[in-house]
Order: C-alpha cells, then sequence, then structure tokens
C-alpha cells in the first residue's frame, strides 16, 4: 500500500469509523471509501441481543420489581405506625397541645419513612443489570467491527433520537437495538415511525398520557394534551428549529400523537409495556398540521403526518447538516450538505444511500482532522488500539460518565453535542481517564506497534518522539491515547 | 483481590490445617531461626536524579556542578544532614529521622549491570535482575522466593508474594503465585507526563495546549491537601496535584505494609511509583522532585505506622533504573544517567550510615564525562539482603536469581 492510500486508511477509521485496532488498516485495503461502503452491506449482528430481554419484558420486569418495592414498603409504614402508637404514651389533649405535638408526629413520620426505604431498598431494582448488559454488547460491537462506520451510524441515529436512560433505564439499551439499530441503514421515514412509535419514546417524551380535550378520557377528567412530544419530533427530529411550523402546527401535531402510549405493565403480563394506540385518549376528528389536513380515526393520522415530516426538504437539509458535522466538520461544507440532502431527496431519505453519498464526497475526506472525539469515540478508540474485544461495562460507563458522556442518558432530548466547544475543556479529565487506562493495559499494548502496525506510521512526529521519550510504557501510551493524532479526526 | 496460579490439589490436601500455612510461608531457613522476615521492593520509575535526594554537600566540586541547582545545608530549604558529607533532600524529614535511628540506610553510586539509558530496557535489568533486557518474564524477587521452598514447591494459597498496582511488577512476577492489590484511587497523571503533553500539544495542538494550561493551572492553586478541585463535580477525578500523588503513594505503601503485617500474609511484596524523569525543571529544593521525595516520603510513615509489631523485622528497598545526569541540563532539568541511589528502610535494617565509594565529581571521575559514575553493584546489596535477610543461599542467588552474578559477592551487614 502507498503511503497516501494508508493515510487514507487511517482517516477512515478515524473520521468514519471506531478507531485502528489490529489488522484494520489491512481489512480495509486500498480502496478506503468502497470499505466503507461495503462495510455497510454487512453490519453487524448482535447474536448476544437474543440472550436480552425486549423493551417490554425489561420494562415488566422493572415495573413488577417496582410495585414490589411498593407493597413491601408500604407493609413495613403500617407495620412500624402501629408499633409506634402501641409504645407512645396516653397523652391528654392538652399535653398534647403543649408538648410540641408536630415534633413528635414529625419523629414517627420519619421513622415509619425509614422503615419503608430499608423494605423497599431489600429488592434490588433489575433496571441496572440490564442497562449494564446492554451497554456491554453495544460496546464489544463497536470494538468487534472492522471499521466500525455502520456502528457510527447507529450511535449517531440513537442520539439524534435519544431518550435518557434516566428516566427509562430499563428500556434504554432494546430502544436502540429495536428502533434505531434495525433502521439505521434503512429508511429515514421507517427509523422515524420506530423511533417516535417506541414506547421508550413515548414514555420519555411524555406522551404516555397525553389526551385530547375532546377524548372520552379527556371530557371525564381535568387533565389533557401534552405538546412535548410533538414538539421535538418537529424541532430535533425531523424539520429543525425554525422552519416555519408554528404554536399551532405543534398543538394540533400533539392532539395527533395522543392516544400513542403503551399497554400499563400491571394489567397484562404478555404485552405490557408494548406500543398501543388507546383510542379513549385519542382527540377526535381531523387535524391540520403544516398547511394539510389529516382526517385519519387511530394511529393511521399519527403516522401520516410522521411520513410527511420525513418527506419535508426541510429535514432533509437537517439530518444532511447534522450528518455532516458529526462526522466531517463542526461547521460543514454546504457542497457536502447539498450533496447529501439531494441524495436524500431523490431516494426518499434512504439513509445507506446518504451515508454513501458522503464518504463518496471529496469534501468529507479534505476536511482537515479539526474534529474532537466525542468521549464515547475516544474511550472505544482506546481499547480498539490496544486489541480489547471483552468489556466490563461498569468501568466503561462509569469512564463515559466521569467523561461527560453517560451512556444513553443525555441531559435533554437535544441529545449529546457534536462539536469542539463542548467537549474541549473535558480534556483534562480525559487525561486522567488516559493514564490510569494506560496504567491498566501496559503489560499487554506496546506503543510503538501501535503507531507502526495499527497507525501504519500515519502520526505526527513529535508525537511518535514524545513516545519514544517516555518514561515508561504507561506514560507513552497516555501520550499516544491524549496526542491530537488519537483524539481528533 | 486476584490470585493466580491456584494449585487445587495441594490446597486441598492442607484445607483446614492453617497453622501449617502460616509456617510454609516464611522463608524456610530465616523460620528456622524464630524469624518472620519481610521484604518490600518499591521500584521509582523513570530514574530517580539520586544527587538531587542526597547531595553529596561534602564534595569541593558539587557547587559548581549543580550551581545554584544544588542542594545545600545552608539554603532556603536546608537538606538535612547526613553525615560530614552527604546531606537529605529537604521533603524528607521521616527518612532522616529514621536514618538517625539507625533504621535507614543509603547506598550512593549505585547501579545495576546496564549501561545503555532506555527507561524500558533499565527497568527490565533492575526488575528481572539479568544483566541483559528482554531475556525473561520473571522478576528476581519472584526466583529467590521459589528458591526458598525446597525443590521449588509453591504456597497453595498463592499468598507469599504481593504486588501492588493493576500492573505487577516484573520484578515479583514469575511462577511464584503474587495475590495483587490494586489501590481504589485513581493514579493521576503525573507533573511530568503533563508537561510532556503540553510540550507535544504545543507543537501540535494549540487548542489543547491551552485547555490543558488551563487545567495545570487550575491544579497548582490546589486547595488543601485531600479536598481537591472545588469546581469538580466529581470527587473520584480531582485535577492532578501533589495532593493526590501523596495520597495515592501512601495508600498504596500503607496498605502492601497492612498485608505484609498480617500473621497469614504475604511476606514479600513490590510495587512501582511513576514520574521520577524529571528533564524538565526538575525542582530538587522546591519543585517537582522535592514533591515526589516528599510523597514517598509519607509512603515510608504509612509502612512504618502499618506494619506495627511486624515492623521490627521488616526491609524496604527503594531502587529505580538508573540516575541522571550529573549537570543540569538547558531545561533546569537532568536527563538520563548512570550512578544514582538506593534508600534502605525498615526496623531489621543495621542503618545509620550512606555506604558509598565515593567516585568524585570531576569531568574526569565522572562516568562518560557526564553520569555519576557507579562505584556499588545494586546487585550486591539486593543479594545481601535477600541472603542475610530471607536467607536465600548464596550459591542460589549467584545461580537462578541473579545469573551471572558470581563475582558480585553479596554485601554484608546490612541487617543485625
Amino acid at each position: 500500500m502507498s503511503n497516501s492510500a494508508k493515510a487514507e486508511a487511517v482517516l477512515a477509521l478515524h473520521r468514519f469509523g471506531m478507531g485502528p485496532r489490529p489488522g484494520s488498516i489491512a481489512a480495509i485495503g486500498t480502496d478506503p471509501r468502497g470499505a466503507l461502503i461495503a462495510e455497510l452491506d454487512r453490519p453487524l449482528t448482535l447474536t448476544a441481543a437474543a440472550n436480552l430481554p425486549s423493551s417490554a419484558k425489561a420494562y415488566r420486569t422493572v415495573a413488577d420489581a417496582n410495585a414490589r418495592r411498593t407493597a413491601r414498603a408500604k407493609q413495613a409504614q403500617q407495620q412500624a405506625k402501629k408499633q409506634q402508637m402501641a409504645a407512645a404514651p396516653v397523652m391528654s389533649e392538652d399535653q398534647a397541645q403543649t408538648q410540641g405535638q408536630t415534633q413528635g408526629q414529625g419523629q414517627e413520620k420519619d421513622a415509619a419513612e425509614m422503615a419503608a426505604k430499608q423494605a423497599a431498598d431489600a429488592i434490588p431494582d433489575p433496571g441496572r443489570p440490564i442497562y449494564l448488559q446492554e451497554a456491554k454488547l453495544r460496546t464489544e460491537a463497536a470494538l468487534a467491527a472492522d471499521i466500525g462506520f455502520a456502528e457510527r451510524l447507529v450511535w449517531f441515529w440513537s442520539n439524534h433520537f435519544c431518550i435518557s436512560a434516566n428516566r427509562i433505564q430499563s428500556m434504554s439499551g432494546a430502544y436502540e437495538r429495536e428502533a434505531v439499530r434495525a433502521n439505521a441503514l434503512g429508511r429515514f421515514v421507517d427509523l422515524l415511525l420506530a423511533a417516535e412509535g417506541h414506547p421508550a419514546m413515548l414514555f420519555y417524551l411524555d406522551n404516555l398520557e397525553s389526551m385530547g380535550a375532546n377524548s372520552t378520557a379527556g371530557i371525564n377528567r381535568s387533565r389533557g394534551l401534552n405538546e412535548n412530544i410533538a414538539r421535538e419530533i418537529m424541532e430535533l427530529h425531523t424539520l429543525g428549529v425554525r422552519t416555519g411550523y408554528t404554536q399551532d402546527d405543534v398543538i394540533s401535531f400533539a392532539n395527533v400523537l395522543t392516544g400513542w402510549t403503551l399497554v400499563p405493565p400491571g394489567a397484562d403480563p404478555e404485552h405490557g409495556g408494548q406500543f398501543i394506540f388507546n383510542p379513549r385518549l385519542h382527540e377526535p376528528g381531523g387535524q391540520t398540521v403544516l398547511g394539510k389536513r389529516y382526517e385519519q380515526e387511530d394511529a393511521e393520522q399519527g403516522r401520516a403526518v410522521l411520513r410527511d415530516l420525513a418527506a419535508h426538504p426541510a429535514t432533509a437539509t437537517h439530518v444532511a447538516t447534522k450528518l455532516a458535522r458529526h462526522f466531517v466538520l463542526d461547521v460543514p461544507p454546504p457542497a457536502l450538505v447539498e450533496q447529501m440532502a439531494k441524495t436524500f431527496r431523490d431516494t426518499e431519505g434512504d439513509l445507506k444511500q446518504v451515508a454513501i453519498a458522503m464518504v463518496s464526497s471529496d469534501e468529507a475526506w479534505r476536511a482537515p482532522p479539526s474534529k474532537l472525539k466525542r468521549p464515547g469515540e475516544w474511550v472505544v478508540g482506546m481499547a480498539r488500539a490496544t486489541g480489547i474485544t471483552i468489556v466490563d461495562p461498569v468501568r466503561f460507563t462509569g469512564g463515559q460518565e466521569l467523561l461527560g458522556e453517560p451512556l444513553w442518558r443525555p441531559s435533554a432530548p437535544k441529545g449529546y453535542p457534536d462539536d469542539e466547544a463542548s467537549w474541549i475543556d473535558g480534556v483534562g479529565r480525559r487525561l486522567d481517564v488516559a493514564n490510569n487506562f494506560a496504567e491498566r493495559i501496559t503489560g499487554m499494548a506496546d506503543p510503538q506497534v501501535i503507531i507502526e502496525d495499527l497507525f501504519a506510521s500515519e502520526i505526527a512526529p513529535e508525537v511518535k518522539q514524545a513516545v519514544g521519550r517516555a518514561e515508561s510504557r504507561q506514560q507513552a501510551l497516555a501520550l499516544l491515547f491524549m496526542s491530537a493524532d488519537f483524539q481528533r479526526r | 483481590m486476584g490470585v493466580v496460579n491456584h494449585l487445587p490439589t495441594r490446597r486441598e490436601l492442607l484445607v483446614g490445617s492453617s497453622a501449617l500455612f502460616a509456617w510454609s510461608q516464611m522463608p524456610r531457613i530465616a523460620r528456622a531461626e524464630g524469624r518472620d522476615p519481610r521484604l518490600l521492593v518499591i521500584v521509582l520509575r523513570g530514574a530517580l536524579d539520586g544527587l538531587g535526594a542526597v547531595a553529596p554537600v561534602g564534595d569541593p566540586d558539587w557547587l559548581s556542578l549543580r550551581g545554584d541547582r544544588a542542594l545545600v545545608l545552608d539554603g532556603k530549604t536546608p537538606a538535612l544532614p547526613l553525615d560530614a558529607f552527604f546531606a537529605l533532600n529537604p521533603a524528607m524529614p521521616n527518612l532522616h529521622r529514621l536514618y538517625k535511628g539507625g533504621k535507614a540506610a543509603i547506598v550512593h553510586a549505585i547501579a545495576t549491570p546496564y549501561r545503555e539509558r532506555s527507561h524500558f530496557d533499565g527497568q527490565d535489568v533492575l526488575e528481572s535482575g539479568l544483566v541483559k533486557p528482554g531475556m525473561t518474564s520473571s522478576g528476581w524477587l519472584n526466583r529467590a522466593l521459589l528458591a526458598l521452598e525446597s525443590g521449588g514447591r509453591v504456597d497453595p494459597r498463592g499468598s507469599r508474594a504481593l504486588g501492588i498496582g493493576s500492573v505487577t511488577p516484573l520484578v515479583v512476577r514469575g511462577s511464584a503465585p503474587v495475590m495483587t492489590w490494586v489501590p481504589q484511587k485513581l493514579l493521576p497523571a503525573s507533573e511530568d507526563t503533563q508537561n510532556r503533553l503540553l510540550d507535544l500539544y504545543q507543537h501540535t495542538d494549540p487548542k489543547l495546549a491551552t485547555v490543558l494550561q488551563a487545567r495545570m493551572k487550575l491544579a497548582s492553586l490546589g486547595g488543601a491537601p485531600g479536598t481537591g478541585d472545588a469546581m469538580s463535580d466529581d470527587p473520584t477525578l480531582m485535577p492532578p496535584g501533589i495532593a493526590r500523588v501523596r495520597a495515592y503513594f501512601a495508600e498504596a505503601a500503607g496498605t502492601a505494609a497492612r498485608y505484609l503485617a498480617k500473621p497469614d500474609g504475604p511476606r514479600v511484596g513490590a510495587m512501582g511509583f511513576v514520574g521520577w524523569d524529571t528533564h524538565i525543571a526538575e525542582g530538587a529544593a522546591s519543585g517537582q522532585l522535592y514533591n515526589l521525595l516528599g510523597a514517598l516520603d509519607g509512603a515510608f510513615a504509612a509502612i512504618e505506622s502499618n506494619m506495627g509489631a511486624a515492623w521490627q523485622e521488616t526491609v524496604v528497598a527503594v531502587v529505580t533504573e538508573f540516575g541522571r545526569t550529573a549537570r543540569i541540563n538547558g531545561t533546569q532539568g537532568t536527563d538520563h544517567g548512570t550512578g544514582t541511589v538506593a534508600f534502605l528502610i525498615g526496623g531489621a535494617l543495621t542503618g545509620g550510615r550512606v555506604i558509598a565509594d565515593w567516585p568524585g565529581l570531576k569531568p574526569a571521575q565522572l562516568f562518560e564525562d557526564r553520569d555519576l559514575k557507579p562505584t556499588t553493584d545494586l546487585r550486591a546489596v539486593l543479594k545481601g539482603l535477600l541472603r542475610d535477610h530471607l536467607r536465600v543461599e548464596e550459591r542460589v542467588l549467584a545461580d537462578a536469581v541473579f545469573p551471572g552474578s558470581a563475582d558480585v559477592k553479596p554485601m554484608g551487614g546490612l541487617v543485625g
């Protein structure tokens, strides 16, 4: 392989993949663009996913445990109260009034609450082990991929259609598998329908109990419409902010989506946690969204709006811009964005074709490596460089958290940002993580081998020199992992 | 805690006979004398500047060699006098106290047989006990342990040797079972690593350099020791400062001592401390090296107190792969050299002296006109300790523990 081909292979691994790992340069061969495209034809199958619960099953498991916790807590609380009453001295009304009645009651309440909490804590939360297994599966997929372009696309779309495990931990990993991974190389409209109709998203964006004012349930109750999901779908998932939709569009669309909810877990041990359209919550009648009338009577109404949003030209531009910003440059070249948006429009949102359009464009390769890898990419990159294939999910998710990108826990529906300014101040923390990681793996990784074999020596001479002069192998590895060549792409 | 190399069959045989365990973990001959010796080896990775740690203040060429970077008895931070000729770095009051009490010795102008200047190879020779690098994957301390059991039998519980850190130091690796303990605290990136990274960024990525510089500034403002960074929301990842290094050294060394002190615990241990490669702004009297030596001194105090009664039967050997240039370089630091010091502390020592066949500091007296010339072979010291403290036979020391060292006689009289 010529030096320029090697350089392009290394760039392909950093910019579009999960970073170099043993054998990846050879796997790419002389045609990096072709290799990236070829990987999209054979994305990884996660065989271990067969052992993991579906989102509905995971949700039921956690709901069951919660129900048992509540029952146990209630029981304990009642018992504690009974004991206190039996032990309390009998006071006259006057005495009680003069001796600080409220204080005494407060103490009783505290003791009962503590008893309740202890009883509840005795039943462990099954959500965390599920989350950790899912984290392990996802991370090991990133380590196993030859290049990792398809995995990077899964990560991108997962962040675009993010939910938060802080609110719905049980489903967080299964959501990604069921809604995102299954559609990341398909058509955008299918991805959109899968994501917005997924119980995890409906839970996260507060749609479960959203009801139309004139729905059967709405007439009888004081509760009503929740606009959250309708707004975020238009602002974040499809059209993009300030693209012409109005507050009325948001309200109409929110009405359209009333009734999109899930089967209550307690009510149905087999289907609890699955998507269901509940007509009792649904606002009857037609709605106008973005000037178009939707007269459908059920979930089809929402699907029709989503299909039109997916086909909207603003969505093509929004999605193309975000993709190019993530992979290529914080301020992506307009020509590249337009090329990708055009492909999106021409192929009715075929996401694989959009990805191919990106890596086929010279613009995507010509940009200087100025993107700062997000913490997740960077950590996976270190593990890949070391040849690690098995992940301790506690350690890995802990590291992600320290670096400010806890897995599946963005602080807002916008997901994690993709620009250098958001992440660069965290570089100091990366040094601690790199130093610690280097200490752990110093026996199994040779920095010179990483530079020569994995990076095909395509690394700044200053880095080679710093690595060569390091006082220990640990320091050499830490410097290598912290180098701009390793953190930027 | 991970324990490797189980020998289940023999373990099954011995289940329930805990007294036998306790005996079998003791070095064989020492036990016959009713002793129960402990040995802890601390490797200072990066090459310690022996002259910055123990200064030859009585040498007429000392001041001209190091100039205003020379440790002196009447400086701003005065060195601590050891004898008429040597003085100790002021960051090490504990070591000074131990020395005055006869429980510490210092060997100066010492080196392994390695005469090149690569850290990795130098550490390999230091820890493998062989004359050349890259020849074995076992360390001299592990082989010494093997030799203590007749017929090479090893303890079935696998707990005779202790390694501290997530990577077992080579010196204690080998076929004798090793248990390892990993400190819970994240080892902070050393000041040296940060300086190197900053230098790298300044040449390759100015934006990253700015960020790193800001962080280093914040760390240097510091807080009280142990309190870390008030601006950080995460107590486990404070910005690296000397307080964290001190805490790490003390925790790691103190834990090693606790295990070694246990009646049924391991009897030898090894650990490594990084950060001694002081090319830039060495700061023997008040900077980098001063801080690191202070942290090491704190580790000594932690060992002494955690050893409890076992301190009387303890020797701690502190060694490094090589020394540094005798002269200060162009960046107020020192480069890779040859001769350096070794610290020996412990209740079992016959200390209170600096052992040195002093080579002098005139240009012609320096090794290759740049380094302190080594006049004592580190293996002589280590062989002396292994022979007189653990009772490893001299023949075994020359053949198996330090192969090819028959002409390096064990140094006598170190323990008493």
